[in-house]
Order: structure tokens, then C-alpha cells, then sequence
């Protein structure tokens, strides 16, 4: 008792002294830090295992059919024939022609939202615009087949195959079937679902320009064209490479909106309105009933082939962008 | 002067033309997401009665609705936030209070960049191989919640570095001053006062899941009936969708526009929820 009493009484000089109490919970301090470091390694590690797991998973493809499995275009299940080649030229074209479309759609909203808009439809329209990217895949993916195909068949697909010359390079671009579904229909969705991303990291881009530059600009006369081509988008145009490379990432993969509407043919594609597949659109399609053995080796062999492609790409972009832009 | 007349007139017309043309494209882009929403109304609505909260998916050409896939979703995307959560703020505080720059750090940030846009087929592949070919050896909903989870995790942490980084040291400084371990000044400052910014972040990653299609097509696969049990093949809305979208009964294709008109609902009433969140916070 006298034991407590004492050292009761001697705690304040012991604050004093050197000897204090630890505060409570120091001990998880190196614990916690550790946690955390772990997960940020799972992110890491997340990553490394889609690569492993894609290889592993892969490699019976890889080494039954060598270098054919890139340049053959065969794909025949029945057979257990597989060559990727028409699912990556498919996935290349449609991202490709998606970007062309949704580049300068994507400029023009980012310009019109920066240097246009009148200041109370900012935010409605700008988030109007990010909605456009919320909006599930595969929710673009059921409008496009049920909605869009029968009017850009009706409107577009067949007035260009009737206009066009026998025998011109025109024709030869718009043969196959005019059932709204095909290459170019599925570049068009493609096209509106990146356009959002790309919109939203050049509108960002276009406001880390200083005022004073794009004012002296107008002062000295510019056009809001003018102010905007030749001031504020050289300014940025480290960004907008990034920009577009990240919308081009984003289109790359896409799966399930152009599952729906490319038509889903294996072959090389032959015109924009011929059929087509892209890697992710075949694995969407076929894994879930795929045969063990080959034909899932295959797709799982192609799915790396994809994540070769989009990493090179998203890295790219983020290293063009640098840390500015957030999601 | 004529010619600077003339001068003024060209660049007049070509300001005119760049003016009209970022009216026209912003008026295109808008008018896709009217459509895409009109169509969903006016497809989805008509299909909306009871039997689509109370009864499972039907085989075509009997009565049915959509409660086990509903209940899926929530309980796949419950699940895969639950990991998310955990993984994604611990990692983004090591990334904004413990990273600095070193070299480390600097990798596993852009790698979480790269993967924010990854391909979710690809995150579905992943946990096909890994959970469902090697550990569990059939479909199931805890595969489809890690795929779901391992796709908002790097929104998760990349918003939760972002926003952590955006508090004042002296925050860190007085918490540290008054003897606290840092660890405490983390947990009970700093997530405080980020949590607003956390929240944005997580919303925006639970609107992302909730539509995510591709990855649950080989994980949690489908399920006719309704099920609470994680470990065996789950009902989700994606899915249903994607089966009944394309199949040819015209009572499931209408099922389908039911179950598009729910999940666009939810995941743009969230997206709208995360910005007034997140301007809230700006405001305050």
C-alpha cells in the first residue's frame, strides 16, 4: 500500500525524468505502418498476379501454336485451332476509329464547357457529361443493339451501300450485312463511352492554364477559337496526348458494350460494317462455356495479349499526364 | 485596310465555325445520354411491378422477377466495398503518409494509375484462374465480390491518398506535439477529417462496381433461384442482363431493360450523391 502510495507521489517528478509512460496504443505504431505497407504491396502484387496468372494460364496456347497463335486467324473451337490475329486487329480498328470519332467531339465539349459555357449551365452540363461515363456498359452495350443499330442501319448503313459506285474503294468500305451491327457501329458506342473521360481530363488540363495567359491573349485581340488553338491547347499538350492515350486505354478494353454490337465474328474484319470480334468482346463471349484444355488457354493467351497492349498504353498516359489527373 | 478588313472577316467566320462546332458536338454528346435514358424509361418502367421485388428469375414464358439477382448485387458489391474499403485506404494512407517519395512509393502509385483503367475482363481472368480454377474449383459469389473488390480498390486509394495529402501538416504536427503516436493522429485526425473526400472516393468506386458486367461472367457466374450463400454461384443484375438481353423471349428482354433501368438508376443517383459529397466538402 505504501508501495503505491509512493510511486502515486512520484509520478509527476517521473514525467519529468526521462522515464515517461508510453502513450497508450505506441505499441501498434510500427504494426500499423506495416499494415498499411502490405496493402499497398496488394496493389502490387495484384497486378504482378493478373500478369503471372495470365502467362501461366496462357502458356499451353503459347507453346502448341508458336508464333501462329499471333498471325493466324483461324478460330475453331471444334478443331482447337486458335489464332488471335482477327481479335487484335478487331480490338485495334474499333479503338482507333472510336478515338478519331471521340477526340475532337471530346475537344469540343472540354472547349465549350471551359470557354463557352454560359457560368449557370457549367455544372449541370459538365455533370451531365460525367454521367455519360457512369453509365454501365453494358447498358451502352443493350441501347446500341436495340436502339441504335435499327437507326444507323435504316439511316446510314444502307443510303452508303446503295450510293456507293460498283467497283470503288467505297463499296469495298461498306459491304456485309445492313443489320446496324458491325465494326464501325461498334466504334460509334465505343466512341460516346470514352468521350466522357476524355472530355473530363481536358477540361481539367484546360483549367491548370492561367488566367493571365489566355487573358492576354484575348487582350491582344484573339478569337475564343483562336485563344484556344494557338494559346491554351499548346499549353497543355504534353496533357492531351496523355489524354487521348488514356481514352484510347479505356476503349481498348472495353468488353461488354462491344460484345454486343460488333457482330462477333472471329476473321479478319473486311469492311466497317463487316463483323467483328476484339479480345475482350471473345472472351466475354466464349470463357464461361469454353472447353478446358486449348480453347481456355487460348483466351486466357489472348487476354494477355490485351493487358500487354493497354499497359503499354496506360502507361503511357500517365506518364504524359503526370499526377494531375484524379479518376 | 482592305486586306485587314478581308482579315478580320476570315478569322470572324473561322471563330464562328470553332463556336458552332463546340455547340454542335456538346449538344451530340448530351443528346446520346438523353436518348440512352429515355430509351431506359421508357423500356424499363413498363416492366416495373411487384413480381420484379418479390419473385426470381423466370424461364421464359412464366411469371418471374428479379429479387435474386438484386440480391446478389448488393450482397456481391457489400462484399467486394468490405474489401475494397480495407485494402484501399490503408493503402492510400501508406501512400500519402508513409511513401514520401521514395522509390517504392512512387512505383506502386503509378501502378495504381494504370490500374484504375485496367481492363475489368482481364481482373475477372485473374480471380477465374486463381479462385475459381485453382482454390475453390466452381463459381462462386466470393470470387465475383474479390473481382468486384480488386476494381475499386485503386479508386479507393487513389482518392484517399489524394485527399489525405490535401490536410495541413500542421494537423500532423499539433497531433505529434501533443504526444500522440502517429498512428493515432492518422486514425483519429487525419481519416477524420478526410473522411468527406474518403466517402467521395468510395461512392464513385461503389457506382463503378455496380454496373460491372465482365468480370462476374466467369466468377459468380448466375443463379436461378435466390441464394444467400456467398460460396455458391450468385444471381447479379449484370449478368441477368447480359443472359436475357440477348436471348429471344420477348418477356425476358423486357426483364432485362428492367433490371438496366435499376442499375443505371443506382449507380447515377450515386454519382450524383459522391459530387454533392465532395462540394460540400470544398464548401466547407
Amino acid at each position: 500500500m505504501t508501495e503505491v502510495a509512493m510511486t502515486a507521489a512520484a509520478q509527476p517528478q517521473a514525467a519529468t525524468d526521462q522515464r515517461r509512460v508510453a502513450p497508450k496504443g505506441s505499441g501498434l505504431e510500427v504494426a500499423f505502418e506495416y499494415v498499411c505497407f502490405a496493402a499497398a504491396t496488394l496493389l502490387l502484387a495484384a497486378l504482378g498476379g493478373v500478369l503471372v496468372s495470365l502467362l501461366i494460364g496462357g502458356w499451353p496456347a503459347f507453346a502448341h501454336f508458336g508464333v501462329s497463335f499471333f498471325t493466324s486467324s483461324t478460330w475453331d473451337p471444334v478443331n482447337d485451332e486458335f489464332g488471335v490475329a482477327g481479335p487484335i486487329v478487331g480490338t485495334v480498328v474499333t479503338s482507333l476509329l472510336a478515338l478519331l470519332l471521340a477526340v475532337p467531339t471530346a475537344f469540343g465539349v472540354a472547349f465549350f464547357l471551359v470557354e463557352l459555357c454560359p457560368g449557370p449551365l457549367k455544372r449541370p452540363i459538365g455533370t451531365a457529361v460525367e454521367l455519360l461515363a457512369g453509365i454501365p456498359s453494358i447498358v451502352y452495350g443493350m441501347w446500341g443493339l436495340f436502339v441504335f443499330a435499327p437507326v444507323f442501319s435504316k439511316f446510314v448503313q444502307l443510303p452508303l451501300m446503295t450510293a456507293a459506285p460498283p467497283g470503288s474503294i467505297w463499296e469495298k468500305f461498306t459491304q456485309g450485312v445492313p443489320n446496324g451491327t458491325g465494326i464501325l457501329a461498334a466504334s460509334i458506342i465505343l466512341a460516346v463511352m470514352v468521350l466522357p473521360f476524355i472530355a473530363a481530363t481536358m477540361r481539367e488540363l484546360l483549367n491548370t492554364v492561367p488566367a493571365q495567359v489566355r487573358e492576354s491573349a484575348y487582350g491582344l485581340g484573339a478569337t475564343t477559337g483562336e485563344v484556344v488553338m494557338k494559346v491554351t491547347l499548346p499549353y497543355v499538350r504534353r496533357g492531351v496526348i496523355g489524354a487521348i492515350m488514356l481514352g484510347l486505354g479505356r476503349a481498348l478494353g472495353e468488353t461488354m458494350a462491344v460484345t454486343f454490337i460488333i457482330g462477333n465474328s472471329h476473321g479478319f474484319p473486311k469492311s466497317l460494317f463487316d463483323a467483328g470480334s476484339t479480345i475482350a468482346s471473345t472472351i466475354a463471349n466464349e470463357f464461361a462455356e469454353a472447353a478446358p484444355g486449348l480453347h481456355t488457354a487460348s483466351l486466357i493467351a489472348s487476354g494477355l495479349v490485351l493487358f500487354i497492349i493497354t499497359f503499354i498504353v496506360l502507361a503511357l498516359a500517365r506518364m504524359m499526364l503526370g499526377r494531375q489527373r484524379s479518376v | 485596310m482592305a486586306i485587314s478588313a478581308a482579315r478580320i472577316a476570315s478569322r470572324r467566320v473561322a471563330n464562328g465555325a470553332f463556336v458552332a462546332f463546340c455547340y454542335i458536338v456538346t449538344f451530340v454528346a448530351l443528346s446520346f445520354l438523353t436518348a440512352i435514358l429515355w430509351t431506359l424509361l421508357q423500356k424499363g418502367l413498363g416492366g416495373v411491378n411487384i413480381d420484379v421485388f418479390t419473385m426470381s428469375t423466370p424461364a421464359a414464358g412464366s411469371r418471374g422477377g428479379l429479387l435474386n439477382a438484386i440480391i446478389g448485387s448488393v450482397m456481391l458489391c457489400f462484399y467486394a466495398m468490405v474489401i475494397a474499403l480495407t485494402v484501399g485506404i490503408l493503402a492510400g494512407t501508406w501512400l500519402a503518409e508513409y511513401a514520401g517519395n521514395s522509390r517504392y512509393g512512387t512505383v506502386v502509385r503509378f501502378l495504381n494509375d494504370v490500374l484504375l483503367s485496367a481492363p475489368s475482363i482481364l481482373i475477372g481472368l485473374f480471380v477465374w484462374e486463381v479462385m475459381v480454377a485453382n482454390l475453390l474449383h466452381h463459381f462462386s459469389g466470393w470470387a465475383g465480390s474479390v473481382a468486384l473488390g480488386l476494381i475499386a480498390i485503386p479508386v479507393i486509394a487513389r482518392t484517399t491518398e489524394d485527399v489525405m495529402r490535401l490536410q495541413p501538416t500542421a494537423l500532423r504536427e499539433s497531433g505529434i506535439a501533443l504526444g500522440t503516436p502517429f498512428w493515432s493522429v492518422i486514425r483519429s485526425v487525419l481519416w477524420r477529417s478526410a473522411a468527406s473526400g474518403i466517402l467521395t472516393g468510395a461512392l464513385l468506386a461503389f457506382a463503378r462496381i455496380s454496373g460491372e458486367t465482365a468480370p462476374l461472367l466467369f466468377t459468380a457466374l448466375n443463379n436461378q433461384f435466390t441464394s444467400l450463400d456467398m460460396g455458391r454461384e450468385m444471381a447479379n443484375l449484370p449478368v441477368v442482363m447480359f443472359n436475357y438481353a440477348l436471348s429471344a423471349y420477348e418477356d425476358l428482354q423486357r426483364l432485362a431493360w428492367v433490371a438496366a433501368l435499376i442499375v443505371s438508376m443506382s449507380v447515377l443517383g450515386i454519382t450524383i450523391i459522391a459530387r454533392f459529397v465532395s462540394r460540400e466538402q470544398k464548401r466547407t
